[in-house]
């Protein structure tokens, strides 16, 4: 038999069996997420089932973090019920401001390589970081774990992307995936996985992997994964005790298709209205008036998106009339760190507006809901019309430091003209 | 699988994500389909909840249900009494979820459905492994692509909680 893909070395061993691309398998869980967007209907699921007893409560987590804080009364009940729930079962669960529950399952060490960790959220995918198998899922499949454990997976099929040479300076993670989804298009990985590899991924970072690793599901993804070296590990130090063998792909794996990506040939990049794949460099949509600036989110709300953004936003003299800066952190860890830096005294000064940490208005169900007509430019990972909450406003997806270069003029600009 | 499903084609185009199925913000202040069915599409076509008959079947392009995993996308379109989506590709949380409450998804071509066609969904003949849908309008046959068993048990049962309150568990 041929080798195998890190996703079928993962999948064959939480199955206990030599799983293929296109096997069928029935997995054990060694964690799943259920969010406040997820589990009020997972709840009702369990109840439906006839569940009585969550099987091992220690490997589900809830996090409120999509209406932080409730802004209203339907969504304050919602916490409520999961708050009951999850302290009738004994599950671990972050409440309002503690973050997104993505960013919280890599900080608490949840996600480890060789691992399955699963969300009631389909930006689960951004656990691949840590050479762990992350996929979204729904509510009723996240009941089912409560009940059994387990859960059902297709195997995927594995596209592989190789990342050559140094990232250009002002160029950045979000620019790479950008471009990886302009290339593969909006479900030019549907049902599969992506798995980054390299010579140029020992320079990223984890929380650089994490950007790559979240836009995945943006390509119809199943998880995409990387491997593991001393960057995972030495981020696991301190979250999680136990050690952990990588997972690698074996020579002679099958993959359904081969992408190179040449980082230093990439421009900063942007998606423009109203999808993730209608990518073009950012000089192209230069001139675009911009009347809100978003910089948070699972895919650009942590420490280091937040610095970027804030260098060129210093470097070009500060916020031009007219622009709402909108600092939504992923979690109370970063909001802490940006708090001992002074970027978050920074943004303040600036006149900021500074919101819960949590999934903030990505979505559009809370925080700063944009107005009639205005354009977003976001480090977020989706344009979808009406996604924040106002389907006459458009949405921009870049770098922070595109963010950034987008308040200080007002208008899109390619970051490298201010800097 | 014995089943037959008949209606009027709905059509959309390619990659309708789970937010203009049903928007976050409805979906804040309520999970119950009866109320949520009155606001379907509305982000890309304000018109299409009052326009629903019990039994329309959902016609799209490729990528349906893209973006938010959220399991109102199905419910909500179940609740308008739609019982089948038929597209040329699904996202995959979407065609789970689908499965999980007991709609229908089917994978087959959907370039020559037109709104407003009459389909009879049908279960395959002796040689197919997937349904047949026949366009009763243009008189033509598109063969499906079949399920894997695991989902055709799930479906079968009429959904992940009838299979779960049987077996408990997962079973291959």
């Amino acid at each position: 038999m041929s080798g195998k893909t890190i996703s079928e070395k993962i999948l064959s061993a939480k199955s206990g069996t030599d799983a293929r691309a296109g096997d069928v398998v029935i997995c054990k869980v060694d964690c799943a997420l259920g969010t406040d967007g997820s589990t009020p209907m997972a709840i009702d699921y369990f109840n439906a089932m006839g569940g009585k007893n969550v099987r091992d409560p220690e490997r589900i987590v809830f996090a409120l973090d999509h209406y932080a804080p409730a802004p209203s009364g339907a969504t304050t009940q919602l916490h409520q019920r999961m708050r009951e729930f999850a302290n009738e079962h004994g599950i671990k669960l972050w409440d309002v401001g503690e973050g997104i529950g993505h960013q919280l399952i890599v900080e608490s060490g949840r996600a480890v390589p060789g691992s399955l960790v699963v969300g009631a959220d389909s930006h689960a995918v951004t656990y691949g970081a840590l050479n762990c198998f992350g996929t979204g899922i729904g509510s009723s499949d996240l009941a089912a774990i409560m009940i059994s454990g387990r859960i059902w997976l297709r195997v995927p099929e594995t596209i592989l992307v190789t990342l050559t040479g140094e990232l250009p300076r002002d160029v950045y993670p979000k620019d790479i995936v950008l471009h990886i989804a302009k290339e593969l298009g909006a479900d030019g990985a549907s049902y599969q996985a992506l798995e980054y590899c390299g010579p140029a991924i020992a320079a990223l970072d984890l929380e650089d992997r994490l950007v790559l690793s979240n836009l995945t599901v943006e390509m119809g993804g199943k998880n995409g994964v990387f491997p593991a070296d001393k960057k995972t590990f030495d981020y696991l130090s301190g979250r999680n005790a136990e050690t952990f063998a990588p997972v690698n792909s074996d020579v002679g794996a099958k993959y359904a298709r081969e992408i190179k990506i040449a980082l230093d040939k990439l421009t900063p990049q942007i998606a423009l209205p109203h999808l993730v794949d209608q990518v073009v460099s950012v000089g192209e949509a230069a001139g675009t008036k911009v009347q809100m600036v978003y910089l948070g989110t699972c895919t650009g709300g942590r420490a280091r998106d937040f610095h970027q953004a804030l260098d060129v936003i210093k470097t070009g003299g500060g916020i031009a009339p007219g622009v709402q800066l909108v600092v939504t952190p992923a979690s109370r860890e970063v909001l802490e760190t940006i708090t001992r830096d002074g970027t978050l005294a920074d943004f303040i000064a600036m006149g900021a507006v500074i919101v819960t940490p949590g999934c903030g208005s990505c979505c559009g169900t809370c925080g700063a809901i944009p107005g009639d007509g205005v354009n977003v430019i976001s480090t977020a990972n989706r344009n979808f019309k009406g996604r924040m909450g106002n389907s006459t406003a458009s949405i921009y997806l870049a770098s922070p430091a595109s963010c950034g270069a987008a308040a200080v003029r007002g208008e899109i600009v390619d970051p490298r003209e201010i800097s | 699988m014995a089943l037959q499903l008949e209606g009027r084609a709905r059509v959309f185009g390619d990659d309708v994500n789970t937010d203009y199925i049903i928007t976050s913000r409805r979906k804040r202040e309520s999970l119950d389909a009866q109320v949520l069915k009155n606001y379907l599409f509305e982000e890309i076509n304000p018109n299409f909840a009052a326009s629903i008959h019990s039994g329309d079947l959902i016609v799209a392009g490729k990528n349906f249900g893209c973006g938010s995993a959220m399991e109102v996308a199905v419910t909500a379109v179940l609740g308008a009494g739609i019982r089948a989506v038929i597209a040329q590709s699904f996202s995959r949380t979407y065609f789970r979820n689908a499965i999980n409450n007991g709609l229908l998804p089917i994978v087959c071509d959907t370039s020559r459905i037109h709104e407003g066609d009459r389909l009879l969904i049908d279960s395959p003949d002796e040689k197919g492994s997937g349904l047949m849908v026949r366009n009763t309008t243009t008189g033509e046959d598109i063969s499906s692509a079949a399920l894997p068993k695991i989902m055709l048990d799930i479906f079968a049962a009429g959904g992940l909680v009838p299979y779960f309150r049987e077996h408990g568990d997962f079973q291959l």
